[in-house]
């Protein structure tokens, strides 16, 4: 009998898994919260990264690698990262091949564009809304096998945790039908996890709804070492809202969108009537090279500056503009109006006539769960793949590689996983189902009949402040400590928790209360993750330890589950540098 | 200073058998509030405008950004997705329904499924010979590209077909929105390897010949998909198929 893996998110890593065990004759489940077409993934924007070098400009496979390591301050493991860029060029191929409709320049080929962090035209994209058009490409694949019978989806479920035997191994999951509330166990020779980002820890972020990290924060109390969850990417333009922060692509500015504020504090005229010699373009001034294209974190950390430390954000609230009124119309519907839209729509401003207003905003995990280089975590069985793993990126994301790297992490775990499900013996007995339903079954039925006072929906805007406050841009000890010990408080006011809504059907009260708690307890290894870390590097940043300490944190933090009230333990690992020697990382001078 | 308030009506129904029934909600307002953050505000505090206590409302969302397609519900009478309207520029109250032309689940949420199984029936994929690397895909120029891309930006929010009259389950028309992709995929130099298969597939019942072309679907539509140009192709694709099919006996 064909080995089974069930593969756990339908974004791109999830799906890009899919199709590989599809195709080398495995049979998949595929669990999903949402139709997996509505996945996170498709709000990627600007594009995806491979070093095809069709510009002339001499960009070759290493770059790209160079870029990404240095982009993310050394903190990455060489080894899979240099795979990555090197497999990037064909993923783009594929895709193509996929139906993706990429721009095209006037000879039918690729079309590139700049993005953060790099010098060179190495993004591939399809107008502003990249990562829609790649789910899709994908998504229809994966429904091609479906229709082969080859894959069976499970969508409106959402995964509990996993089924572990009596010797540590993965043997299937739980999980919860969100319509008629059933629980049920399903085996499996493997698992993978492909279940984003953690945007939900900290209140509005540009994440989607279902990125609570409640898959990741299960099996990390299972046993599953959590790799560098101190490192949180804040995008530096967003647009503020109430009920999220809409992401305005980098790939504005890489289509030569600027950064400015008036230079005078207070100036209260139009736009239009400040002429350019009164208008503070401070990311082209303090980073000449780079311009409005340094990587994330320095871009977040100057919008900051501005706003908080000279005290020159516009109409004196915490926004800057960014610009794109220069450019002409043509230009920026064929390139970018997925995203001009979503500022027309949301704003009411028609971008192209008037400079939008964007902050940052809590964007991307750069840490996750912690995996071996075929994507496999410490639990045997338990694979992960996509941004709910840690090992790509570093300390800082660069734009345009998340999409790659989901499409290569899925395509590595599919394989890996089908391998390890070839010699994977019998399990013993019932492989430990019975006894996690009862488990689960225990922690629901507690849920529903407690009697306390508290909304889990207040109690996560409680949440999101004191993270958002204290565990973002700029961090001090003193915050971080008190924002675990708020985790703390929180978790214990858990216990009191009060759902608004008892019936069993399509109960969203039940399945947010079960996912809430597992945002508290992943909060702590991010909280306490980053007050162990005395240094800056990347998107971490204390200005109290404002160097990068390789002696002591060239390391990966790996965080595991205790039970106890301090929380994590937390152990460091030796990084991968063997083929790119550690070097300061300064974008304001030559790399 | 007296709070600015917002007022809410909201049709709900605890499963599919129960009756339905309004419930009103008066919440503070805020400067770029939609519904979609009406109703976080409700979850947080689920208490009816005249004071009783109530459950949180359940409805589809995700990405709130009106790309992932989830939200689509009614508001004032109109089908369309709840993060981008905006409560300011909506009438009060602001009277919010589910879609009326699917299972209903509860309250604001349905079941869309529909639309995925008729994207199966017709194929909407490009048959690529394997993940493999195979080179590059086959040249294409930008002007296919700018046809193409329109109608690959489709959602899956299905308001096209909440708004066809002929869309119910009498006809099992299969709406707009699949016949796009019919579009799509028959016009890539890959996909058309399919072509005969998906026109045969609107061929028969359900298929394009139930289109009265009353054009909501064009109009409704958040992404503005040129849906009745591609009906019209596809309509005329679907008659010379027929035809040579005839001829072929």
């Amino acid at each position: 009998m064909a080995p089974k893996i069930i593969v756990v998110g339908g974004g791109l890593a999830g799906l890009a898994a899919v199709i590989k065990i599809a195709e080398a004759g495995g049979s998949v489940d595929l669990f999903s919260i949402v139709p997996v077409k509505r996945s996170h993934s498709v709000c990627a924007q600007g594009g995806i990264n491979a070093a095809k070098n069709l510009k002339g400009e001499g960009d070759t496979t290493d770059k790209h690698f160079d870029d990404t390591i240095y982009g993310g301050d050394f903190l990455a493991n060489q080894t899979p990262v240099k795979a990555m860029c090197e497999a990037a060029p064909a993923i783009i191929d594929l895709l193509d091949r996929m139906g993706v409709p990429f721009n095209r320049t006037p000879e039918g080929l690729l079309d590139f564009r700049r993005f953060g962090g790099t010098l060179y035209n190495r993004t591939a994209f399809a107008g502003a809304t990249t990562g829609q058009q790649l789910l899709y490409a994908l998504d229809e694949q994966v429904r091609r096998h479906e229709s082969d019978g080859k894959v069976k989806k499970y969508e409106g479920w959402e995964f509990l945790s996993a089924v572990i035997d009596s010797k540590g191994v993965a043997r299937g999951i739980t999980a919860l039908d969100l319509r008629t509330m059933e629980l049920r166990s399903f085996p499996a020779d493997a698992v993978i996890l492909a279940t984003g980002g953690t945007g939900a820890l900290f209140g509005k972020s540009t994440n989607s709804v279902i990125c609570t990290g409640s898959a990741q924060s299960a099996v990390f109390q299972q046993g599953v070492y959590f790799g560098n969850g101190e490192f949180i990417q804040v995008h530096p333009t967003c647009i503020p809202g109430e009920d999220k922060l809409r992401l305005m692509s980098e790939s504005a500015r890489g289509e030569g969108g600027r950064v400015w504020v008036p230079r005078a504090a207070g100036d209260a005229r139009p736009v239009e009537q400040i002429p350019a010699s009164e208008r503070f373009y401070f990311l082209e001034e303090w980073y000449p090279k780079y311009g409005n294209l340094v990587p994330r974190d320095v871009a977040t950390r100057a919008i900051h500056k501005v706003v908080y430390e000279l005290g020159l954000g516009l109409d004196g609230q915490p926004m800057v503009y960014l610009d794109l009124t220069h450019i002409d119309r043509a230009t920026l519907n064929r390139k970018l109006e997925g995203i001009l839209e979503i500022y027309e729509k949301f704003v009411g401003v028609d971008p192209r006539d008037h400079p939008m207003k964007i902050f940052p905003g809590v964007h991307y995990t750069m840490g996750g769960l912690w995996v071996d280089f075929n994507q496999m975590t410490n639990i045997p069985g338990i694979f992960a793949a996509g941004e709910c793993e840690y090992q790509y990126h570093g300390a800082n994301r660069l734009g345009a590689n998340s999409l790659v790297s989901c499409i290569f992490g899925g395509f590595r775990a599919g394989p890996n996983a089908l391998n390890y499900a070839k010699s994977l013996p019998a399990s013993e007995g019932d492989g430990g189902h019975a006894a996690e339903l009862a488990r689960q079954a225990e922690i629901n039925a507690k849920l529903l009949n407690n009697k306390g006072t508290e909304n889990p929906f207040r109690l996560w805007r409680e949440l999101g402040a004191t993270m958002t406050e204290h565990a973002t841009v700029i961090r001090y000890n003193k915050g971080l400590k008190q924002a675990d010990e708020k985790v703390v408080e929180l978790l214990d006011r858990y216990k009191n928790v009060n759902l608004s809504d008892r019936s069993q059907w399509a109960n969203t009260s039940f399945a947010f209360a079960r996912q809430l708690k597992n945002m508290l307890e992943l909060s702590r290894v991010v909280a306490q993750g980053a007050l162990l870390r005395d240094e800056s590097r990347g998107a971490h940043y204390k200005p109290d330890f404002p160097d990068r300490n390789d002696e002591r944190f060239l390391k990966t933090t790996k965080a595991s589950f205790t039970g106890s009230a301090e929380g994590p333990r937390f152990e460091y690992e030796e990084v991968d540098t063997q083929f790119i020697k550690p070097r300061p990382r300064r974008y304001d001078a030559t790399k | 200073m007296a709070t600015r308030t917002v007022q809410f009506e909201i049709k709900r129904q605890a499963s599919p058998d129960a009756p339905a029934i309004w419930e009103n909600f008066e919440l503070e307002w805020r400067p770029g509030m939609n519904v979609i953050s009406a109703m976080m505000e409700i979850a947080a505090n689920p208490v009816t405008a005249d004071g009783r206590e109530t459950t949180p409302i359940t409805y589809d969302s995700n990405c709130l950004e009106e790309i992932c397609g989830s939200c689509a519900m009614r508001i004032n009478g109109k089908a369309r997705m709840a993060c981008s309207a905006l409560v300011d520029n909506l009438e009060q109250p602001i009277r919010v329904e589910p879609l009326s032309k699917f299972p209903l689940v509860r309250d604001l949420q349905v079941d869309r499924s529909v639309l995925f199984d008729n994207l199966m029936a017709v194929k909407a994929w490009v048959p690529v010979d394997g993940t493999y690397d195979l080179g590059s895909g086959p040249r294409v120029f930008p002007q296919q590209q700018e046809a193409s891309y329109p109608l690959s930006n489709c959602i899956s929010c299905t308001c096209c077909m909440e708004v066809c009259p002929q869309f119910n389950l009498d006809t099992g028309f299969v709406g707009a929105a699949t016949i796009a992709q019919v579009k799509l995929f028959n016009d890539h130099p890959t996909g058309k390897v399919f072509k005969e298969d998906r026109l045969r597939a609107l061929a028969g019942d359900g298929g394009i010949q139930e289109c009265g072309f009353a054009q909501n679907c064009v109009e409704v539509c958040p992404k503005n998909i040129p849906l009745t140009n591609a009906i019209s192709d596809i309509s005329r694709d679907v008659l010379l198929q027929k035809a040579k099919d005839f001829l072929r006996g």
